[in-house]
C-alpha cells in the first residue's frame, strides 16, 4: 500500500493523473531560488527556454549570462562566478552538458570545490522525435564517478522544484537530471525530499524496486497491479544518486530478499550500479536492473520508446517475478 | 620596488626555480623561467594582495591557467611571503601544499584549480563579470600559454569576454613558440594573435615579456582601457635566463639533474 507519509497525489492512479516536464519544476524552482538568494545567477548555451531557464532570465536579466553554444565555456565562467560566492545554475541539453564538457567540469568544479549547478535537461529515450544525439543515456555515471559532486534525478515536476531550491542552498557542486516530455505529478508539496534521503513511496517486503525520474510511478503503478496477485512490492523513490540512501537500500536487501532498479538510463553505471556497489559489499540478495542495455536510442515518440527499451510497468512486473523465483531458489 | 630591484628579484626566483625542479625530479622548467619576468613585475609591483590574508575580498585575481608553469607561480608567492621559502622543495611530493598542478584548496592564495589547458580564461572572465556584478574594483590577471590557444574553450572565453566587455580582466599569452610536441607555427598555426584577438574586440598590446619596464607599462595601460578587456602578448624565450635551456622545446616538460641544474645556477648567479 501507498505510504502515507509520503504525502503521494491522492490521484496517482487515476487515468487523467495531471502530468509535468520536470524541467517545468526547475524553471519553477530556479526563479524561487533568485528571490531567496540573490546570489544565484543563471547561464545557458542557447537553450534558455527549452531548459526552462528562461523564466528567470526575464525576472533577474541582470543575472542571467548567455553564453552561446559553447557548453565548455558555459561550466567554466560558471566556475569562475562561483569562486566569488555566486551561486552558478548553467542550464543545456544532458548530452552537451555534462557531455562535452565532462573534463571542465572534473577539474574546475568538482576538484575545485564550488558551487556550480549542471542542470542538464532533456535525458533518456523520452527525449522522443529528436533521436539518439540527443538523449542522453549516460549522464549518471558520468557524474557520480566525480568526487565532490551530487547527483539527482527527481521523479516530477514538484520534486524537481524542491531539488532546485534544495542545491542553491548546497555549497558543493550538483547535477540535476532532467526531462523534456511530460511525466505524472507523483508526489505533493507535502512530500518529504531531502537530499540523500531515498523515500518509501510504497510499502511491502516480498521485493523493492529502488527507482529515479519517470520510472518511480512507473514502479507504483507495478506495485498496485501486483498487490492484487499477492506480491508485497516496496517502492523507494532514490531521487539522489549520490549520495546513496546506502541504510535504505541495505534495509530494502536485509527487509525484501531481492531487488530490482528502474532507470531511464545505461544499465552500465547509473542508479542499478550504484545499488550494487553498496548491496553485493553489505547484504548481497538477486538484483534486477532495468535501463536501456548498451545501445542508443532513436527517434519515435516518448511512449513508443519507453516501450522499445522496456522501460514499463509491464517490464518491472515481468523483472519482478523472475527475482522472486530466484529469490526463493 | 624599482626596476633594477625587480630584475633581481626575477633573478633569484629563477634560482628558486631550478633547485625546485631539481629536487622535484620532474616539471615544466622552460615556461617557469619564461614567465618569471611577468611573475616578478606582477607580485612586487603590478597586483594588490596581502599574503597574511589570502582571502581578502579587495585583493586583485591572478588566474594561471597554464597551471604547469607553476613553479614559478610558487616561487613568487613563497617570496612575496605567502609560506615559508623551505616548503618550495616539497613541489611534486606526497602530502605537499604545492601539487604538480596548482590546487585552490591545497593552498591559500591560489585562486583556481588549473593544468588541464583551456579552462582558464573563461574561469577569469567569470570572476571578472561576477565582480562587476558586485561593483568590485580589483582586477584580474589571467596568464594564459600559446600552446593552449589550441583549445576551443579558449576561444569560446575570448569571445565571451569581448561580447561582455570585460574590461577589469586582463589576459596574458606567453607567446614563446613552443608547446610539447614542437614550435607552435609547425604544430598548429596560431599567427596572427593579434588581428584574433582584435576581432573579438579586445585591446592587444605587444610586449617584450623580458622588458622589466614594458611589463610594468603594460599592465598600467590595461588598467587605463575602460570599453574592452586587454590582452598582453608577451614575446617570451622558453628557459629565459639559462642559454642552453633557451629556445628548446625539449625542455617544456623536463626537469635539470644535478649537473645541469650546477651549470644553470652558475650561469644566473653570474647575472646577479
Amino acid at each position: 500500500m501507498i505510504n502515507p507519509k509520503a504525502y503521494l497525489n491522492p490521484k496517482l492512479f487515476d487515468p487523467g493523473v495531471e502530468q509535468a516536464p520536470t524541467r517545468n519544476g526547475y524553471g519553477e524552482g530556479l526563479v524561487l531560488a533568485g528571490e531567496e538568494d540573490e546570489q544565484v545567477v543563471a547561464l545557458c548555451a542557447d537553450l534558455t527556454e527549452s531548459t526552462k531557464a528562461k523564466a528567470f532570465a526575464e525576472k533577474f536579466p541582470q543575472r542571467f549570462i548567455e553564453v552561446g553554444v559553447a557548453e565548455q565555456n558555459l561550466v567554466t565562467v560558471a566556475a569562475g562566478m562561483a569562486l566569488l560566492g555566486k551561486i552558478p545554475f548553467a542550464s543545456s541539453f544532458a548530452t552537451f552538458s555534462p557531455g562535452r564538457n565532462w573534463e571542465q567540469i572534473r577539474t574546475t568544479v568538482c576538484y575545485n570545490d564550488v558551487p556550480v549547478k549542471i542542470v542538464g535537461s532533456h535525458v533518456g529515450v523520452s527525449v522522443g522525435p529528436d533521436g539518439a544525439t540527443h538523449q542522453a543515456l549516460e549522464d549518471i555515471a558520468m557524474m557520480r564517478s566525480l568526487p565532490n559532486m551530487i547527483v539527482i534525478s527527481p521523479a516530477d515536476a514538484i520534486e524537481a522544484k524542491k531539488a532546485t531550491l534544495a542545491m542553491a542552498k548546497l555549497s558543493k557542486p550538483c547535477y540535476l537530471r532532467l526531462s523534456r516530455d511530460k511525466t505524472p505529478v507523483v508526489t505533493t508539496e507535502q512530500t518529504p525530499f531531502k537530499i540523500g534521503k531515498a523515500e518509501i513511496f510504497y510499502e511491502g517486503d516480498d521485493v523493492a524496486v529502488i527507482a529515479t525520474g519517470p520510472m518511480v510511478y512507473r514502479a507504483l503503478l507495478a506495485a498496485k497491479e501486483l498487490q492484487l496477485r499477492k506480491i508485497s512490492v516496496r517502492v523507494i523513490n532514490c531521487h539522489t544518486i549520490k549520495p546513496l540512501d546506502k541504510q535504505l537500500v541495505i534495509n530494502a536487501a536485509k527487509d525484501c530478499g531481492a531487488i530490482v532498479t528502474a532507470e531511464e538510463h545505461q544499465v552500465t553505471g547509473g542508479l542499478g550500479g550504484a545499488v550494487a556497489e553498496v548491496i553485493s559489499q553489505n547484504f548481497p540478495v538477486p538484483l534486477k536492473i532495468i535501463g536501456v542495455e548498451d545501445r542508443f536510442g532513436e527517434s519515435g515518440e516518448s511512449e513508443e520508446l519507453f516501450t522499445k527499451f522496456g522501460l514499463t510497468k509491464e517490464a518491472i512486473m515481468k523483472a519482478i517475478t523472475h527475482i522472486l523465483r530466484v529469490k526463493e531458489r | 620596488m624599482n626596476i633594477h630591484k625587480l630584475e633581481e628579484t626575477a633573478n633569484l626566483i629563477r634560482q628558486d626555480i631550478i633547485k625546485m625542479l631539481l629536487e622535484a625530479g620532474s616539471g615544466h622548467t622552460a615556461g617557469s623561467l619564461g614567465m618569471t619576468d611577468i611573475f616578478a613585475a606582477l607580485y612586487f609591483h603590478i597586483l594588490n594582495y596581502d599574503p597574511a590574508k589570502p582571502g581578502w575580498s579587495g585583493r586583485d585575481r591572478l588566474v594561471l591557467s597554464n597551471g604547469h608553469i607553476c613553479p614559478v607561480l610558487y616561487a613568487s608567492m613563497a617570496r612575496a611571503g605567502y609560506f615559508p621559502a623551505s616548503e618550495l622543495k616539497t613541489l611534486r611530493k606526497l602530502g605537499s601544499r604545492l601539487q604538480g598542478h596548482p590546487h585552490r584548496t591545497s593552498l591559500p592564495g591560489i585562486e583556481t584549480t588549473s593544468g588541464p589547458l583551456g579552462s582558464g580564461l573563461s574561469q577569469a572572465a567569470g570572476l571578472a563579470l561576477a565582480g562587476r556584478m558586485d561593483k568590485a574594483s580589483w582586477r584580474v590577471i589571467c596568464l594564459t600559454s600559446d600552446g593552449e590557444h589550441d583549445e576551443g574553450n579558449t576561444w569560446e572565453a575570448v569571445m565571451f569576454a569581448g561580447k561582455n566587455k570585460l574590461h577589469n580582466l586582463t589576459a596574458v599569452i606567453d607567446r614563446n613558440n613552443i608547446q610539447i610536441d614542437g614550435f607552435t607555427e609547425d604544430v598548429m598555426p596560431l599567427d596572427s594573435l593579434r588581428a584574433k584577438y582584435e576581432a573579438f574586440n579586445w585591446h592587444v598590446i605587444e610586449i617584450d615579456g623580458h622588458n622589466m619596464q614594458e611589463i610594468i607599462n603594460s599592465f598600467n595601460k590595461a588598467k587605463t582601457i575602460l570599453e574592452k578587456p586587454t590582452v598582453i602578448i608577451a614575446h617570451t624565450i622558453p628557459g629565459k635566463g639559462v642559454s642552453f635551456m633557451e629556445g628548446k622545446y625539449e625542455w617544456h616538460g623536463k626537469s635539470p639533474n644535478k649537473e645541469e641544474t650546477k651549470r644553470a645556477l652558475a650561469e644566473l648567479k653570474n647575472h646577479d
